[in-house]
């Protein structure tokens, strides 16, 4: 199937939230289900309280999520079962070991144990994690909890993964161990949407870019598409995001 | 930077470090409240000399020379404030090693260490004298105005025994890093804090219930056993209770050895200190193998929840020392009811208020552990699962895990009187309800290491559990003795709770 011919994982319309200002501004966005899309923006253009209003941890002020076809506002349980996210700040229980933390999260996603706990130990040895699995997590680096957060995010096996700064504290072994995971989930026929500051990344991994400044959508595409619009065919990324960030901010 | 210059630098450093934690404190981290917190202190501090006066008004008249069992009692109650002290210090000392951020910085520096941490013992010692100053300053000030102003020495002695108490404390907890190593030393300093503050009048209580078959511990101190027991008048155990009523060369003798003891600490474990600190970053976070080998268990999204929680409360090191104080208070009554079963005493009565008083106050920690402090909130809420489930799941543990605390109590005065247990069955489950609740109203987001700075984030939150527990304590007790006093003690509590959740943000 064409890319464009896939049915939406995740669509956004109209989505705005506002705080003390205008954080998300009626933002349109649309991701094709199987498809790993990288969303980017300077610090405070929206991305996170975007995908946080989209995984149900905030409530829009107006406009429309559906996930895999789920109304995510008007049903949240239905959307949340086959969504995952993982947060910039990797939230996991010091007092619990990786395996038990992974047992928790099955439970709570209410997963099989037969098929949770060998999903577990493949997924915590994928990551590095196996001298630690009975470790618990109160010693570990900020990258280990990455991992365990990760893995976390991972054992229910969701349709639609959204990471937040996923690869923020990973050496560059684990980011890459990171990177496998989430392109073999792509290869799967999961979506996957990140944010990320890393624009290697983004240029590497995605199959589309969006970039969002001010609460709004200010380009997307595949990186050719960008270039395209952008009228430099040899233009980095970084060029890229940097020229349309400024006039945005111009703009303003 | 000379070496008096860089001690003179850090110790203003330390002295605005502990006066902005201290105005955090009082003024829950929010700016423009200094005004009302201060007022707030004041008018705190003028009502507690009432009960100061209850308490110690009677005290005021003596003069010296004393009897025997005038000085066993001001001594004792000198010995409780030092065990007090001695349990903050010690408290004090372990946040100084594990929760303050700047040790990386300072260690890094190109400073004398021993110096710096020489300081901070100092800083230490300060303010567990000011909060004890703080503290005693109705006491003092009921004795000044009934007694003289001769007791104003009473605060060189709070002053000196703050000064041994810190020397204590930082000597105990560093010897204990030495013996059993940077990762036992917190939670067992945190269990000898609870147990040097509530160990000394729950052991006076225990001694009065074997001895004269009640909880008042004046009965002990003021025996003619205890006198006979007690050393001379001349002695200098009574060096302290003379002090304070304004002998003014002993009270010198006891700053001059509080600040020698001080020094000596100082002297002996400032170098140390160092590399405690050291020993503590590099070991902070111990890595503990659970070797057991575990599978999976098959269960609802609410048991693994309901799991999940009781797992995190049994290794909370938190929870472990402060059941420990709660299952400490309830010795004496455990024994007073063990004692009843052979001899028909009314005191057997006391029992039931401090059961549902140790419900209310248990339960209020446990609620806010498993309501508010979520380490991984945002994992629970996007799991597929309505949040009133989540909250539903929470408060069963709470209620499980004191059900299963206070259930041997009651079951055992089932012997001694079935209406009585009845009636603290029902005491504990109110008291735990209500606490729960008030939990409930005022539920933040937070960590759960953010457990001891639970009350500055809501006072009147903190005010309301201690209200509640002592409203439904009275109440159960007054059942038993004075049903119409009851009825009212209930209907004031119930008050302020109705109260309390009307101002509560969650109905806001």
């Amino acid at each position: 199937m064409q890319t464009a011919e896939r049915p939406s994982a995740l669509q956004v319309r109209g989505l705005t939230k506002r705080f003390d200002r205008l954080a998300v501004d009626a933002l349109d966005l649309t991701v094709r289900a199987g498809e790993f899309y990288a969303l980017l923006g300077p610090n405070g253009a929206g991305k996170t309280t975007t995908l946080r209003m989209v995984a149900g941890l905030l409530r829009p002020d107006a406009g429309s999520v559906s996930v895999l076809g789920i109304d995510a506002l008007s049903d949240p349980i239905a959307a949340k079962q086959i969504m995952a996210w993982v947060s910039d700040e990797p939230m996991i229980y010091d007092k619990l070991t990786p395996l038990e933390y992974l047992e928790f999260v099955a439970g709570l996603w209410g997963i099989d144990p037969a098929v949770s706990e060998p999903s577990a130990h493949d997924l915590l040895i994928s990551l590095g994690l196996e001298p630690h699995l009975r470790e618990r997590c109160e010693g570990f680096s900020r990258g280990m909890r990455q991992k365990v957060a990760l893995a976390g995010a991972l054992v229910h096996d969701p349709r639609l993964i959204i990471l937040d700064e996923p690869l923020t504290g990973l050496d560059a072994v684990s980011a890459r161990h990171v990177k496998g995971l989430l392109q073999q989930r792509v290869r799967g026929g999961c979506t996957v949407i990140l944010t990320t500051h890393i624009l290697e990344v983004a240029e590497r991994m995605a199959d589309r870019i969006g970039v969002i400044a001010a609460g709004r959508l200010v380009a997307e595409g595949t990186l050719a598409e960008l270039r395209q619009q952008n009228g430099h065919n040899d233009t980095s990324l970084e060029d890229m995001f940097i020229a349309l960030v400024d006039v945005e901010a111009a703009a303003a | 930077m000379s070496s008096a210059a860089e001690l003179s630098w850090f110790a203003r450093h330390e002295i605005r470090l502990a006066w902005r934690e201290w105005l955090a404190m009082m003024t829950a981290g929010r700016h423009g409240r200094k005004r009302g917190a201060i007022i707030g202190l004041i008018a705190f501090a003028a009502i507690m000399h009432l009960p100061a006066y209850a308490v110690i008004g009677r005290f005021a008249e003596l003069q010296a020379p004393l009897d025997k069992s005038s000085l066993i009692v001001i001594t004792a109650t000198i010995l409780l404030a030092w065990a007090l002290m001695l349990s903050q210090a010690i408290e004090s000392v372990t946040r100084v090693f594990y929760a303050r951020a700047d040790l990386d910085l300072i260690m890094s520096s190109p400073v004398v260490l021993a110096n710096i941490f020489s300081v901070r013992i100092a800083a230490i010692a300060l303010s567990v004298i000011a909060m004890a100053l703080l503290l005693s300053t109705p006491f003092v000030d009921v004795l000044v105005i009934g007694g003289g102003i001769r007791w104003f020495a009473a605060y060189g002695v709070v002053v000196a025994i703050g000064l041994s108490a810190a020397a204590v404390a930082i000597a105990v907890t560093i010897v204990l890093f030495r013996l059993i190593g940077p990762g036992r030393t917190r939670l067992a300093a945190q269990i000898l804090a609870a147990i040097v503050g509530a160990g000394f009048v729950i052991a006076l209580q225990i001694a009065a219930i074997l001895s004269y078959g009640t909880l008042s511990r004046f009965a002990v101190l003021t025996s003619d056993a205890a006198a006979a027991f007690a050393p001379d008048t001349g002695s200098m155990i009574w060096w302290p209770a003379r002090a304070a009523l304004g002998d003014g060369e002993t009270l010198l003798l006891l700053l001059a050895g509080g600040l020698m003891l001080l020094g000596a600490v100082m002297a002996i474990f400032s170098a140390r200190f160092a590399d405690t600190a050291i020993r503590v970053s590099a070991h902070a976070a111990p890595s503990r193998q659970n070797s057991r080998a575990k599978t999976f268990r098959a269960s609802s999204r609410q048991q693994a929840l309901r799991r999940k929680e009781f797992v995190l409360l049994r290794r909370d090191p938190w929870l472990v020392s402060q059941t420990l104080m709660q299952l400490l208070y309830l010795v004496p009554p455990a024994l007073m009811l063990w004692r009843s079963f052979s001899d028909s005493s009314t005191a057997i009565v006391l029992i039931t208020p401090v059961i549902v008083m140790a419900a209310g106050q248990l339960s209020g920690g446990l609620a806010w552990l498993t309501i508010s402090g979520e380490d991984a909130a945002d994992l629970v809420a996007t799991a597929p699962l309505p949040a009133s489930r989540v909250i539903r799941a929470k408060i069963e543990v709470v209620l499980i895990a004191i059900g299963v605390t206070f259930a041997p109590l009651v079951a055992a005065l089932v012997f001694a009187s079935p209406l009585q247990a009845a009636i603290t069955a029902l005491g504990v489950a109110v008291a735990s309800i209500s606490a729960t609740a008030i939990q409930l109203w005022f539920r933040v987001q937070a960590r759960r290491s953010q457990f001891r700075r639970r009350q500055t984030s809501s006072r009147l939150a903190t005010f309301a559990e201690a209200f509640s527990s002592i409203g439904w304590a009275a109440t159960a007790a007054l059942v038993l003795a004075i049903p119409v006093a009851a009825a009212i003690t209930g209907l004031i509590t119930a008050a302020i709770l109705a109260a309390t959740w009307k101002i509560s943000p969650r109905r806001s």
